[in-house]
């Protein structure tokens, strides 16, 4: 007898949506619900190979009945509850959260954020030319990747990717407090002298481009970075047996990054260094 | 988890300073070097990491004995107790107290908010710094309110060095009001065990004049005794007192005085009644937290007890770093043993069997007295496996907090507590379900814990017949700023604010009143009438907070207030979510721009700020962020500040 697993089944719980009845299994979040309703919330601390700290702000939504909003990414969806995503109280949260935001770190290199800035009508300018802002220089310390704090949102995601949801190497934290917070390693010390194992997949989930690859961010100071003419191909690591997905990122012949799907369900996106920037030896072609 | 270390080794100082407090290592793995036969075995290594909670009083340990925190020292720390050293830097990086960076074993903290800058204290800074000149070995650093603002201006300085002989503390604790007091935790003579100097000291100096606060910068274990608790109670003495009454007439270093003094009969009736019936005297009572939001304490109590998940845990929240409020130290400076009946009162009922009392770092009399009443009730059988021989086991243990406000909202406790940065957490699950350690955790102010005594000792119907039917009970106020006797008052919930400012002799050309701290708002000086309870300041569109009333006469400049505030608030916050790590930056710009302007010039940015307001107020994660808007915002609508 073969025996089939079913899975706990889940009680669906029901609430309303904008007004509309929704139908979610337990345990899902708002965010969950306004997805599969079809509903545009934006996110940008939320990840979908992680547990969201729910620290940027922008996925709140107005809950009947509760003082402050809540952040759709995180907040479980409970049975009779009243959510609505659109009010004016919640569109101006997101606004003011974008517009700080943007003042305060560069977010050039951030996908959708110039988008919702529109819808929002979010003024960025408005705090004035001498509103503080995390400028910091590039940190270019070694061959694999570049730290450059100046885009980062503090979104926590490279943290927990490297702590305990993934890489369990707990290479980075967030140091300091308040406007000073930083990513960082040890001692505020350069990448090589810290326990940072260059698996990259801090890279993979940093939502800003603030962790990036050195090809990329050498290829952007060179002006010659053209996601237009890239070419994508998933294939599978050849250097062990563990057969990852290897999504390669291609420009005029060259490969330029790599990532990896995050729907895999053995890898989840993840990658070894060898796999993640192990490439110069498919292009060496003396 | 494989960890990672760098080179760095710890001086002999740094490596005696935390094996003093965790046991020298058992095992190489605990953080010695490593040799050939240990290398087979990492039993020690996985066994630390339960001790993680170990990571903040390690990172004091280091910060008492040294002064800052290095490289090597930390990473040592790291070793021993499992943690990530990249984590680790991030918790010591998190708090106000400690450096990563070299500094000198001496550092005098003036406070520089808002009762100390009323009463001078940028001047006091100047004239300290210029007298003590880069050559003197002090580092002066500008500090939030310290706690201490019946006594503004303000000084507390901090000596590094080798500590004092922990038999001597409670002699220290004795000794006081002769010789150099239980704030220096060194020995009278200044002579360490080693013949050294070098004293581990600390020194409270309120009011402070550049003199005095020079003074207790060089030779913190010299420096004049601080003024006995009641000092800060002008009531002192009233008979009417009830959460009060025995600061100053008990000595807070005596248990049988008091025992003397009705103390351990609550407990007794506590265990007479049994848990349920002590939650429903709680209940029955009306109390209501008195740590700033309001929570119907016996519900919480109910809850947390209702939880079929173990351990329980009770935590005592004496963080007490909201500007304007000194009331918590005040009980605990004076009447320290009420705190250690209460607890084990709030503990037998809620099924906890240990409790943490989270002090606030800047407290070095309330941690002397306390550690000295906590030793005693031990002794005595108050405290551990057979509490008064009723086969109820409760035991405390003090934690201090390093310099963080925010450490103050009850999950960042749990944080910071566990070893983690004092973030808070996102709420659900609540502490009832999942608190301190995962586990159910019921968490009180010092004050709703002191109150669960009366509560006990004269029954629930007759406490709740003191102030008004929602708001039952005594109050404290922390009454500060321009008036002739600050301290704190004790008063029927329902008095009105006119009542309260009188008592403490209030002086004319009153322009503001501080009401909750700065969390808080501001009231004009015609709206006096307002009731001191919960519903009277909520009708009234203000907020009663932790009890904070600071009265400014028009001799303070209005706006530099404001700033004071919102720099606080940038300060303080954690740095976790957008809305407050960058809305407090932007509403301090706001204000410096306006510092000077007013009516339509100041329109714009009045605007701004108010638009920045409601999004932190509405999509903060936690009360810090949520009304860091509050007090500003009230000295625009209700003052006409910048009108
Ligand atoms: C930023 C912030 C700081 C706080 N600081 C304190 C504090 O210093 N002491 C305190 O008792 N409660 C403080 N609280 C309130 C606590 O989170 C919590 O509500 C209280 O300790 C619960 O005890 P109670 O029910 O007895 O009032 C603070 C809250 C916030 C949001
Ligand atoms: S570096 Fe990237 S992933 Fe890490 S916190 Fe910053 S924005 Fe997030
Ligand atoms: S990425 Fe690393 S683990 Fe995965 S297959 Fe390649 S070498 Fe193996
Ligand atoms: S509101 Fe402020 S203090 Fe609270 S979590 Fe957010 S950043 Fe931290
Ligand atoms: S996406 Fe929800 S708070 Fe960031
Ligand atoms: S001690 Fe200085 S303001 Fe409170």
């Amino acid at each position: 007898m073969t025996a089939i697993p079913l899975g706990v089944p889940r009680r669906l719980v029901e609430f309303t949506l904008d007004g509309q009845e929704a139908r979610v299994p337990e345990g899902s979040t708002i965010l969950d619900a306004c997805r599969a309703a079809g509903k545009d919330v934006p996110t940008l601390c939320e990840g979908d190979t992680l547990t969201p700290k729910n620290a940027c702000r922008v996925c709140v939504v107005d809950v009947e009945g509760a003082r402050t909003l809540a952040p759709a990414c995180s907040r479980k969806a409970e049975p009779g509850m009243v959510v609505r995503t659109d009010t004016e109280r919640a569109r101006h949260s997101r606004k003011v959260v974008l517009e700080l935001l943007a003042s305060s770190v560069d977010l050039s290199t951030t996908p959708s954020v110039a988008q919702w800035i529109k819808e929002y009508e979010a003024k960025p300018d408005r705090f004035g030319p001498d509103a503080a802002r995390v400028d910091e220089e590039p940190r270019v310390d070694n061959d694999l990747y570049v730290r450059d704090y100046g885009k980062c949102i503090l979104c926590y995601k490279c943290v927990d990717a490297c702590g305990d949801q993934w890489q369990n190497s707990f290479a980075i934290s967030v140091s300091g407090r308040g406007f000073d917070a930083r990513i960082s390693v040890e001692h505020d010390g350069p990448l090589t002298d810290s326990a940072c194992v260059y698996c990259g997949n801090c890279i993979e989930v940093c939502p800003t481009g603030a962790l990036s690859f050195k090809s990329e961010f050498d290829m952007r100071a060179a002006g010659t970075w053209d996601e237009e003419r890239q070419t994508e191909t998933t294939t599978v690591c050849a250097y062990c047996g563990v057969g990852c997905n290897l999504t390669l990122h291609v420009q005029d012949n060259e490969i330029v990054k790599v990532t990896s799907p995050h729907d895999n369900p053995v890898t989840h996106g993840n990658l070894c260094i060898k796999g993640r920037f192990g490439y110069q030896h498919v292009q060496n072609r003396d | 988890m494989d960890l990672r270390f760098g080179d760095s080794k710890p001086t002999d100082e740094e490596r005696a300073a935390v094996d003093a407090l965790l046991g020298p290592p058992e095992s190489s793995w605990e953080g010695a070097d490593r040799s050939d036969a240990d290398l087979r075995w990492a039993r020690g290594g996985r066994e630390a990491r339960d001790r993680r909670d170990q990571l903040l009083p390690a990172l004091h340990a280091l910060n008492d004995r040294v002064g800052w925190i290095s490289e090597g020292a930390l990473d040592y720390v790291c070793r021993r107790l499992t943690v990530p050293p990249a984590e680790a830097y991030g918790v010591a990086t998190f708090y106000a107290m400690f450096s990563v960076r070299p500094r000198p074993a001496t550092v005098l903290h003036v406070c520089t908010d808002l009762a100390c800058t009323a009463a001078g204290s940028g001047e006091l800074c100047a004239a300290v710094e210029a007298r003590l000149g880069p050559e003197s070995g002090v580092k002066v650093e500008r500090s939030p309110c310290l706690g201490l603002c019946e006594r503004a201006p303000a000084t507390l300085t901090i000596r590094a060095g080798h500590p004092a002989r922990p038999a001597l503390e409670g002699e220290a604790v004795q000794a006081e009001g002769g010789g150099p007091g239980a704030a220096a935790a060194g020995d009278g003579n200044g002579k360490g065990r080693r013949g050294r100097k070098a004293l581990h000291a600390t020194a409270v100096c309120a009011p402070a004049t550049p003199d005095r606060a020079v003074t207790a910068a060089t030779a913190p274990e010299s420096a004049p005794t601080e003024p006995a608790p009641e000092a800060a109670v002008p009531q002192s003495g009233d008979p009417t007192l009830t959460l009060l009454s025995r600061i100053g007439t008990v000595d807070p270093t005596s248990l049988d005085d008091y025992r003397a003094h009705g103390g351990y009969t609550a407990l007794r009736r506590a265990f007479a009644l049994g848990p349920a019936a002590v939650i429903r005297e709680v209940t029955d009572a009306g109390l209501v937290g008195r740590g700033g939001a309001a929570f119907p304490t016996g519900r919480k109590w109910q809850a947390t007890a209702a939880q079929p998940d173990h351990p329980h845990y009770l935590v005592c929240n004496a963080d007490e770093s909201e500007p304007g409020t000194f009331k918590d130290r005040v009980l605990m400076e004076g009447d320290p043993y009420a705190l250690v009946e209460a607890m084990t009162i709030a503990a037998y009922a809620t099924g906890a069997h240990r409790g943490y009392l989270y002090l606030r770092g800047e407290y070095p009399r309330a941690l002397a007295r306390l550690t000295h009443a906590i030793e005693q009730a031990r002794t005595r059988g108050l405290l551990g496996d057979d509490v008064l021989g009723q086969g109820y086991a409760f035991d405390i243990e003090i934690r201090r907090g390093a310099g963080a406000y925010i450490c103050g909202e009850e999950t960042a406790l749990f944080n910071s507590i566990e070893g983690h940065r004092g973030e808070p957490r996102s709420k659900p699950p609540f502490p009832v379900e999942k608190g301190l350690f995962g586990k159910p955790t019921v968490e009180n102010n010092v004050e709703t814990l002191v109150n669960v005594l009366p509560i006990l000792t004269m029954g629930a119907e007759a406490y709740a017949a003191i102030g008004t039917p929602t708001s039952t009970g005594p109050k404290l106020f922390c009454v500060s700023g321009s008036v002739a006797r600050p301290g704190v008052y004790e008063l029927p919930f329902g008095a009105t604010l006119g009542e309260l400012l009188t008592l403490a002799g209030v002086r004319d050309n009153l322009r503001a009143v501080l009401l909750g701290g700065a969390a808080g708002g501001f009231v004009r000086p015609d709206e006096l009438d307002i009731p001191l309870t919960f519903e009277g300041t909520r009708e009234a569109g203000t907020t009663l907070g932790s009890g904070v009333v600071m009265a400014f006469d028009d001799t303070v400049p209005l706006p530099r207030l404001l700033l004071r505030i919102a720099e606080f608030f940038r300060d303080e916050s954690c740095g976790q979510c957008v809305p407050c790590r960058v809305g407090t930056v932007r509403q301090e710009e706001a204000l410096h721009r306006i510092a000077d302007r007013t009516g339509a010039a100041a329109a714009d940015d009045i605007a701004l700020l108010r638009e920045v307001g409601r999004a932190m107020r509405d999509a903060s994660i936690c009360g810090l962020g949520q009304t860091a808007w509050n007090a500003v915002e009230s000295a625009i609508d209700r003052l006409g500040a910048y009108e």
